[in-house]
This record gives structure tokens, sequence and C-alpha cells, in this order.
């Protein structure tokens, strides 16, 4: 019984830590999207300033609808996220 | 500008601190273990959480200062807001779980959960301490500023109510309370700032503003040929030669100032005199609101407006921002002409300017340079924008709310939660700051006052739940940094580094002084400082966390090699590199010091982008010096 207590144990132990690197991974991931959006934003303002002033969507120029998109974005980024992130069991 | 105190506003203030602070009290049974005090046993609900993250994290300077710098500058305000958002990613992704499944109470738990290092408590303790102390004094500073508009109290007595009000929540239950009061304070200013947007959209816009009594506001004159100029024309002598301002002297023999314009005609402007004696004059007549006295008029209104209408009606929330790259907006900028009697003026001068203009970075002096065409002067906008994505997860009050919640699923839940309502807030920023530029409400002198003054232009009921709310806001956050600034001392340097024999009654006891000594601390900070302008302490703030903290959180989750000297040399060297080049930055020369900024010794003001893949560099290179005689790494986390 208490190998196969131990067994158990370290099973446990090999799915947690399975768990963890996939939303490990999961969240790196995730993240290069997110630094990426927001690098061409920070490159974007720097090295053409004037683009960020064209009218863009519905009229709006590319700042807002950037700066908007900036904010929204994490709250997609994060409900994908929150669907692919693995559980370990209880 | 003088401002009426409103006594509706000191009640509903009475009222939020009767509330948090009977609260407290009610739960100061559940901060009895030391888990309790700094935790909150981890029983709070993720949701909870959540909201809380919002409170802790919406502090003054994002809700007053945000919404100030858009009112007066436009779209570089809301950099910010984006910035302070971005960072958040850092959290969910990189952060949350980790930090929750490493930690116990606080920072430097997380960091030296697999090595034991003295080194480490003691650099993540000092970095903390610092952190939390360039963000306590904007807090304190910033509620002394604010009490005398809002509640009617003198700068000092508002330092000393917050502070009083905080250490008390603090000390009768430690996070429990404190994670209610962030709860209630970022509830209640999400709820009331898109219930405020909803009513700047049904006004739309107009060419005529009006205030809450449906009287016209003023409008400076603009446009004068010299020869409708009010009165005879001064000489330009002394400090005015050379400058576009004519100084009239009227009928009643009261001098006004007039600014030239490229046309040739002249636009009216507003001075505020300070004398050697210390008495003060706007427009030419003593300061105040008595017959034979003037105050500075309320600015800020639409000029020309698409297709030329007088008025837009209730505007959606594209056709709001459409309507408002496609106008023309009159806003206020200041110039400084010290004369040889020892009185310095201050000119506020009008400056229309087109929405296309405004509506797009580089609009205020904070960001004006990245419309240069020189790759250094973009390096300040390129170092803030990174310091605000790396900063928010090196936070250590925003960080130690994880320690609340129950597990790392938990902590997942949480921020989502908190990035859906600190990034609604920030949508509504926009909204905001553009409704207060077109409200004719705004202080010339005090752009932190903007939000308060656009919710009078609506309603007085409004300026009063909403200075009410500004003060709560303040409450929120102070406690958050009082928590964290406490468990540094306390968990991290008298139980942990200094090994202090104490059972679990003394701990909480230990916890609670140094709560109290770091509340008076606060008290102190707010009062010393109260000259100072203290809004980029927080920016500050930010650069010094992410450079400190950052690299030696995402090097001992990342890289296996990552040694406990390397991540003490880390926080230690990003944390002083980062203090060093902003105390020899243009900003802290010509705000701090007072001297020529151009002598500033670093090439810009913003460290981030510097100090922080030097953290980094130094981590990697100690680590690696170290392997050797020291074989405990960051493996297996």
């Amino acid at each position: 019984m208490e190998t196969l207590g131990l067994k158990t144990s370290v099973a446990k132990d090999q799915e947690k830590k399975a768990v963890v690197a996939h939303n490990r991974r999961l969240g790196v991931l995730l993240f290069i999207v997110y630094v990426i959006f927001y690098g061409g934003f920070m490159a974007l303002s720097a090295f053409s300033p004037h683009t960020m002033s064209e009218p863009f969507l519905g009229g709006v120029n590319v700042a807002v609808v950037y700066g908007f998109a900036l904010i929204i974005v994490p709250l997609l980024l994060a409900f994908i996220y929150m669907r692919l992130c693995r559980k370990t069991s209880p | 500008m003088i401002h009426q105190t409103s006594l509706l506003a000191v009640a509903i203030f009475v009222f939020f601190a009767g509330l948090v602070l009977g609260i407290s009290f009610y739960l100061g049974r559940r901060a009895k273990s030391v888990s309790g005090y700094f935790a909150a046993g981890g029983s709070i609900h993720w949701a909870v959480n959540g909201v809380a993250f919002a409170g802790d994290y919406l502090s003054a300077a994002s809700f007053l200062g945000i919404c100030g710098m858009i009112a007066f500058f436009g779209y570089d305000g809301f950099l910010y807001s984006i910035g302070y958002l971005a960072g958040w990613i850092v959290a969910l992704f990189i952060i949350a779980e980790p930090i929750k499944r490493l930690g116990r109470y606080t920072f430097a738990d997380a960091l030296d959960s697999q090595f034991n290092s003295r080194g480490i408590k003691l650099a993540a303790a000092v970095s903390t301490l610092v952190v939390s102390c360039f963000y306590l004094i904007p807090q304190m500073v910033g509620a002394g500023a604010l009490a005398r508009p809002l509640i009617g109290v003198p700068h000092n007595i508002g330092v000393i109510v917050v502070g009083c009000i905080v250490t008390t929540i603090v000390i009768t239950a430690g996070m429990v309370s404190t994670t209610w009061v962030q709860f209630i304070k970022g509830s209640l200013l999400v709820v009331l700032c898109a219930f405020i947007t909803l009513l700047i959209l049904g006004r739309g816009l107009t060419t005529r503003p009006t205030d809450s009594a449906g009287h016209t506001c003023s409008i400076a004159a603009r446009n004068v040929s010299p020869d409708h100029l009010p009165g005879t024309v001064l000489p330009a002598e002394g400090a005015w030669a050379g400058k576009p301002y004519v100084r009239v002297t009227g009928a009643n023999g009261v001098v006004t100032v007039w600014r030239k314009e490229p046309n040739e005609t002249f636009s009216e402007t507003q001075t505020l005199t300070v004398r050697s004696d210390g008495t003060t004059q706007v427009n030419g007549l003593p300061h105040g609101r008595n017959p034979g006295e003037a105050d500075l008029q309320p600015v800020g209104y639409v000029s020309k407006l698409p297709g030329g209408v007088e008025a837009t009606g209730a505007l959606g929330p594209v056709a709001f921002l459409r309507a408002i790259q496609d106008s023309e907006v009159v806003l206020w900028r200041s110039d400084k002409i010290s004369e040889a009697d020892g009185s310095t003026t201050t000119i506020y001068y009008q400056k229309p300017t087109a929405g296309k203009d405004f509506m797009a970075p580089g609009s205020s002096p904070t960001f004006a340079k990245v419309r240069g065409a020189k790759f250094s002067d973009k390096l300040d906008f390129l170092s803030l924008m990174l310091a605000l994505f790396c900063g928010t997860a090196s936070l250590p009050h925003i960080l130690i709310r994880y320690y609340t919640i129950k597990d790392e699923l938990s902590a997942r839940k949480s921020t989502v939660v908190g990035i859906a309502a600190i990034g609604f807030f920030y949508v509504l920023t926009l909204f905001f700051g553009l409704g207060a530029m077109t409200s004719g409400a705004l202080d010339v002198t005090d752009s932190n006052m903007s939000a308060p003054l656009l919710a009078r232009s609506i309603n007085e009921f409004l300026f009063a739940v909403l200075s009410a709310v500004a003060f709560t806001t303040i409450l929120g956050t102070v406690s958050g940094l009082i928590m964290a600034a406490s468990g540094a001392v306390a968990h991290d340097i008298m139980t942990n580094l200094l090994h202090m024999e104490m059972d679990e009654h003394r701990q909480v006891r230990a916890a609670k002084l140094t709560a109290l000594g770091v509340g008076i601390v606060a008290m102190a900070l707010g009062i010393l400082f109260r000259k100072l302008n203290v809004n980029f302490l927080v920016g500050w703030a930010f650069n010094i966390a992410a450079s400190a903290n950052l690299p030696a959180l995402v090097m001992l989750l990342f890289w296996k090699r990552t040694t406990k000297e390397g991540i003490s040399a880390a926080i230690l060297v990003g944390m002083l590199s980062s203090l060093a080049w902003i105390l020899l930055s243009a900003q802290a020369y010509r705000d701090v010091y007072n001297l020529d900024p151009a002598k500033a010794i670093v090439p810009f003001s913003q460290p981030a982008i510097v100090t922080i893949p030097l953290g980094f560099v130094v981590l990697v290179l100690v680590s690696l010096l170290t392997q050797r005689s020291h074989g405990k790494t960051a493996s297996g986390i």
C-alpha cells in the first residue's frame, strides 16, 4: 500500500509539473503576441507619428483605435489563456 | 482658482470613511494570526480580489493625473492609460501563477523560496521599501493638495486625516480590511466614472458651454486688433522686453496682459502674480472673490465644431471621438516672467489647437520630442512606455494581493477580473479627459482638478460624490502600500532576516506596530514634500520597480542557472542604477533641484530602457560566476 501511495504521489507530482510547464508555455506564447502588438504601437508612435493622426476605423484615427485595442486585446488574450490553461486534478 | 467647498462632499467622505473604518473594526478578529494579518488567510474570493486589484492599482495619479493630462494636452495622457493596463499582461502571463505558488506573504518570500538567502531577503525588502516610498509620497502629497478644494481643509490636515484613517484600517485587520477598502473603492470608482461618461456623451459638444446652473461660461477674447485693445499699451520694459505680450492699462488703472498672435492680432490672457511680500494678484487685482478682487476664470471649450454647428447634441462614443478630432479646441498654456522687484507673473494664454493635432502622441511637453527627427529624442518616450509595461508586475503592493487568494487558478481568475475592471476604467479616461477639456470648467493652475470640475459642470451633487470618491481613492492605494512596506520590515527583515524569536501573537503585534510606524512616516513625507511637484514620482516608482524586481522575478522562473547571488545583485544594481539615473536626469534637475535641465548628466530622464537590461546582464554574469561555489540554483521552479 505504501508503495502504491508513493507511486500515486510521484504521478501527481509529475502531472503537476506537466500542467505548470504547459501553462507557462501558453503564457509565454500569448505574452509574445502582446509584446509584438505593444511594440508596434511604440514603434509607430516614435518613428511614424503622422500615421497615428490618420483616420482609420469609423473616422477615428489610428492612435485612438490602436490605443483602445491595446486595452481591449489583453482581455481577449486573457479569456483565451483561461480557456486553454490546464488544471491539476484535485 | 478658488474653489467653493462642498459640505455635501465632506459629508459623503465622512460616510465613506466611517463605512471603511466600521468594516475594519468588524473584520479585526479575522486578522489575529500571521496568515490572517498579512494575507487575509488566503480566503478572499477571486472576484473580490480582482476588483480589489483595481482599487489597489487605480491610484490618485491614475484617476486625477491622467484625466488632467488628457484635459490639458489630449492623447498624451491616454498613453499612461495604455501603458498602465499593458503591464497587467506581464502579471497575468508571467508572474501571477508562480508568485502565488512560491510565496507566502511578501514578494521576498517568492524570490527566496528555493534559496533561503539573507542577501535576497534584505535586497527584496529594501527594494520593496524604496518602491513603496516613491509611490507613497505622491499619494500623500496628493491627499494634502486635494484636501482644500475637495473637502475644504488645509494641506497638512488632509495628509493627517488620510494617514490616520489608513493606518487605522491597516492596524485593525491588516490585509482583510485593506482588501475590502480596495474592493469598495475600485467598485465606486469604475461605476461612477461609467455613469459620468454616459452624461458626457449625452451632453455632446458645444461652442457655448454652460455651468450646472445653466449660465454660459466666460470665453476669453481672441483676434482683437491693436486698435481695439481695452486701454493704453505700456512700453515693453525690463523682463517684458522681447516677449510676445503687451500690458494694457484700462480706464480703471488695472493692468491686463494680452498675447501677440502671429496674425498681428491679440488674445486675452489670465495672469497670476506673486509679489516678493507673498501677496498675489490676478489680472491686475488682488486675488479673491470679494468686490475689487479677481479670481482666475474657468477655461476649456470647443471653438469650432465640424460643419460649423454650435452644438452636436448627444453623441455615441465613436461619434464623440470623431467630432473632437475634427474640431478646434482652445487649450491653455503658461509662461513665466520674473521681474527685478522679485515678483513673478505666470501668464496663462490661449492656444487654439486642432483636434487632429492633440489626438495623437506628442502634443504635451512630456512627449513632444517623439515628433522630433532625432532617434535620441524618442528614447524618453520609449523608455517610459517600457517602464509602465514592465513596472506593474513588479510593484510589491500589487504582488502581495496574490497571497490573499486560495490557489493558482484563483490567481489567474482574479487577474482577469482585475484586467477587465482596470481596462474598462482606462477606456473611460479618454472620454472623461476630453469631456473635461471641453467643459468650460478647467482650472488653468491645476490639472488634477479637471475630473472633479468636470463633474461640477454637470451638477453639484456629482462633484460632491466624485470629490469624496477621489479622496477614498487615496485610502485604497495607501493602505496597500503601507501593508507592503510593513510586511517588508516585520516579516522579511525582523522575522526572516534577523530571526527575531516571536510567537504568532507577537509577530502580528510587531507587524501592526510597524504599520503604525510606516503610517507616521507616510504622513511626515506628505507634509515634508508638500511644495514639490510629485506626480512624476509615480513614473519613477515604475522605473525602479521594473529595473530592480522584474529581472530577478523573470530569470528565477525561466533560467535554471540563476543563483541567489545573481538575484541579490540584480535587485541591488537595478534599484541603485535606476535611482541614480533618475536623480541625475533633466526631470530631477528641473523639478527637484530647480537647476537648468540642459545641464543634466544623463541623456534622457526615464532610465528603464537602460537599467532593465542592465539588471538582466548583472543577474546572468553574477549567476555564471557563482555556479561552482554554490550548487543551489533555480532549477525545479
